[in-house]
C-alpha cells in the first residue's frame, strides 16, 4: 500500500481516527508520518472504540496471522472489514469473533455481560423453518459468489431436503 | 411518491406540545432500542433483496401489534430528498435513514412506521430502531411505551440475541440493551453563568454523554443539548434510565438555579439581551438557521423567566422545527436557495410572533 500523502513510498503507519463516530484511516510512510509529527507508535485516539481499533492494528502488525485470517461463516466479514467500518456484519460475527469481541466490549462498554432483560425469540416451527431456509439460501448465494462450489453443492442439497 | 403528512394524526410532532414535566427547560425525551432480525446480515452488509425481505417481515409483524395498528409507513427510498429532510427535521427519522448523510447513501428498503409518539425505523444501521418520543422530561412514560412495543414486536419477529452479550447490534457501542435514552434540554442559564463546562464534564464521569440538537455528530446550537447514556451493556434498562433520570433531574435544578442567579445579579443586562433577541426575531428580514436558533434560545429563556408572558412554549417549539430549511421549502412548495431560505425563515418567524404579539412588552 502506498502512502496517502506522498503516494511514492510504502505506507508503514496506519492511523485510525474517529470523528463523530465515523472511522477515518490514514496510511503514511515513515517520512510523511514524521513530518506530520506522528510517532511510529501512533498517537492514541481518545474515543474508546478508536482505541480498540488502534490496538487491533498494532496486534495485527505484530501477530503471525491470528484472527486476521478469520472470516465470518455467515456474512464473510473479516477483522479488516470491522477495522474499516467499526461495524459487525451480522449476528453470527459475535460468535465467530467472540474472544476479540469480549475484549472490545470490556473496553468500549466497561463490561461484556448483558444485564438487561432476557429474551426468547418466538419459536413456532414454521418461523424456524423459514428462517433456517432463508439463511441457507443466503449462504448458498454467498458461496456461489465466492466460488466455493463444494460448499454450495452441500448447501443446495440441504435446501432441497427442507423444501 | 410524495409525502402526505396529513396521514399522521399530529403531524408526528405531538411531542412539541410542551405538556410534559419541566417543559420550559426540557423539550423532549426520547428512548430508542436497537434490534436486529435473526437470519439476515446487518443492514450495512445486507443486499437490497435481504433488506426488502426484512421490511416485508417487519411490516407483517407490525400489522398485528396493537400500538402500531394505526401507524403510517413511509418508504424513504421512494421519497424525494426534501420530503426525507422534512421527516428528519421533525426528528422522526435519523439522518442516516433519510440518506442525507454523505457516508450513508439512501438504502433500498429504508422505511419508517409512525404512530402516536412511537416510531420504528427499518434498515437503519440496525434492522430496527424503535423509538418513543414524549414532550418534556418523561423517561418512565417513554420507557413504558417502548418496552411494550419491543415485547409485542419481539414476540412476532425473532430478534438476534446472545446469552452473554444481549441484543446484538452492528456497532459494538449499542450491544446489550440496545437502549439509548436522550433528553433534549435547553441550558442557557448554565451557558451564561459559564457553569456549563463543569456540568458537561461531570456528565461524562457519570457515564453519560451529550450531543447537539440532531444527535450524533451534530453541533450544539441555541444552547440545546441532548443528554444520553453512553453505554448500553452491563446494566439493566432500569438502571441505565435511573442514572439518566437522576443526573438530568440534577441538571434541571442547576439550570433553574442559574436562571435565578442571572435574574438576581444581572437583571437588567439579561432583560435587555433577551428583549434584543425578541426584537431581532420580530423584525429581521433575513435569518440564518444558527441566528434563528440563538435568538430563539434567548426568547425561550425570557419566557421561562416570565419576562415575556404572552408567548407560549408551544409556539417556540413549533418555530424550532418549522423554521428549518426543508420545512420552509415545503411550505413554499419549491426548492429554495440559501438566501431565499433565510428570507423565508425571517418571514415565517415574524408572522408567528406577530400572531402572539398581543400583550408582549
Amino acid at each position: 500500500m502506498l502512502c496517502d500523502s506522498c503516494h511514492e513510498r510504502d505506507a508503514v503507519v496506519h492511523l485510525t481516527t474517529i470523528e463523530n463516530n465515523a472511522v477515518h484511516q490514514l496510511h503514511l510512510c515513515e517520512r510523511c508520518a514524521a513530518e506530520r509529527g506522528v510517532e511510529t507508535t501512533v498517537a492514541t485516539p481518545k474515543h474508546p472504540l478508536g482505541e480498540f481499533l488502534h490496538d487491533v492494528h498494532q496486534q495485527v502488525a505484530t501477530s503471525r496471522g491470528g484472527s486476521e485470517g478469520l472470516r465470518c461463516s455467515f456474512c464473510n466479514t473479516t477483522m479488516a472489514d470491522f477495522r474499516a467500518t467499526g461495524r459487525w456484519g451480522c449476528a453470527r460475527c459475535y460468535t465467530n469473533f467472540e474472544v476479540g469481541i469480549r475484549e472490545l466490549l470490556r473496553r468500549v462498554q466497561g463490561s461484556h455481560r448483558h444485564a438487561g432483560r432476557a429474551y426468547q425469540p418466538p419459536m413456532s416451527e414454521e418461523l424456524e423453518r423459514a428462517s433456517v431456509l432463508g439463511e441457507l439460501k443466503d449462504r448458498l448465494r454467498r458461496a456461489i459468489e465466492s466460488e466455493q462450489f463444494e460448499l454450495a453443492a452441500d448447501l443446495r442439497d440441504r435446501i432441497r431436503v427442507m423444501e | 411518491m410524495t409525502l402526505d403528512l396529513s396521514l399522521l394524526p399530529d403531524g408526528g410532532v405531538g411531542w412539541l406540545d410542551a405538556s410534559g414535566r419541566h417543559s420550559d427547560i426540557v423539550l423532549s425525551t426520547r428512548i430508542r432500542l436497537a434490534r436486529n432480525v435473526e437470519g439476515y446480515a446487518f443492514t450495512g452488509r445486507a443486499r437490497d433483496g435481504e433488506r426488502l425481505r426484512v421490511l416485508a417481515q417487519v411490516r407483517e409483524a407490525v400489522g398485528s401489534v396493537g400500538s402500531l395498528r394505526e401507524s403510517v409507513m413511509y418508504r424513504l427510498d421512494e421519497l424525494p430528498p426534501t420530503s426525507r429532510a422534512l421527516l428528519h427535521e421533525r426528528h422522526l427519522v435519523s439522518k442516516e435513514l433519510a440518506g442525507l448523510d454523505e457516508q450513508h447513501p439512501l438504502r433500498t428498503g429504508a422505511a419508517v412506521f409512525l404512530a402516536d409518539g412511537l416510531g420504528v425505523m427499518v434498515n437503519e444501521e440496525d434492522h430496527l430502531r424503535l423509538q418513543a418520543l414524549r414532550s418534556g422530561f418523561a423517561l418512565q412514560e417513554a420507557f413504558a411505551a417502548i418496552d411494550k412495543l419491543d415485547r409485542d414486536l419481539g414476540a412476532r419477529l425473532p430478534y438476534s440475541f446472545h446469552g452473554e452479550f444481549g441484543f446484538l447490534t452492528a456497532c459494538p457501542t449499542n450491544v446489550g440493551t440496545g437502549l439509548r435514552g436522550s433528553v433534549l434540554i435547553h441550558l442557557p442559564g448554565l451557558v451564561l453563568t459559564k457553569e456549563i463546562g463543569k456540568v458537561l464534564a461531570s456528565l461524562q464521569q457519570m457515564g453519560l454523554t451529550y450531543r447537539g440538537l440532531y444527535g450524533e455528530g451534530s453541533e450544539v446550537v441555541g444552547n440545546f443539548f441532548q443528554i444520553s447514556n453512553q453505554t448500553t451493556l452491563g446494566r439493566s434498562e432500569e438502571e441505565l434510565l435511573d442514572q439518566l433520570l437522576r443526573v438530568v433531574g440534577h441538571v434541571v435544578e442547576r439550570e433553574a438555579e442559574a436562571r435565578r442567579v442571572l435574574l438576581r445579579d444581572a437583571g437588567y443586562i439579561i432583560e435587555d439581551k433577551l428583549w434584543r433577541a425578541y426584537g431581532t426575531l420580530r423584525y429581521a428580514r433575513s435569518l440564518t438557521f444558527d441566528e434563528a436558533m440563538n435568538y430563539l434560545s434567548g426568547v425561550r429563556l425570557a419566557v421561562g423567566l416570565k419576562l415575556i408572558t404572552s408567548l407560549s412554549v408551544y409556539t417556540l417549539n413549533k418555530l424550532l422545527i418549522f423554521s428549518q430549511a426543508a420545512h420552509l421549502a415545503f411550505a413554499e412548495g419549491r426548492a429554495l436557495t440559501e438566501s431565499e431560505t433565510n428570507l423565508a425563515r425571517a418571514r415565517y418567524v415574524r408572522k408567528a410572533l406577530e400572531g402572539e404579539a398581543g400583550s408582549v412588552g
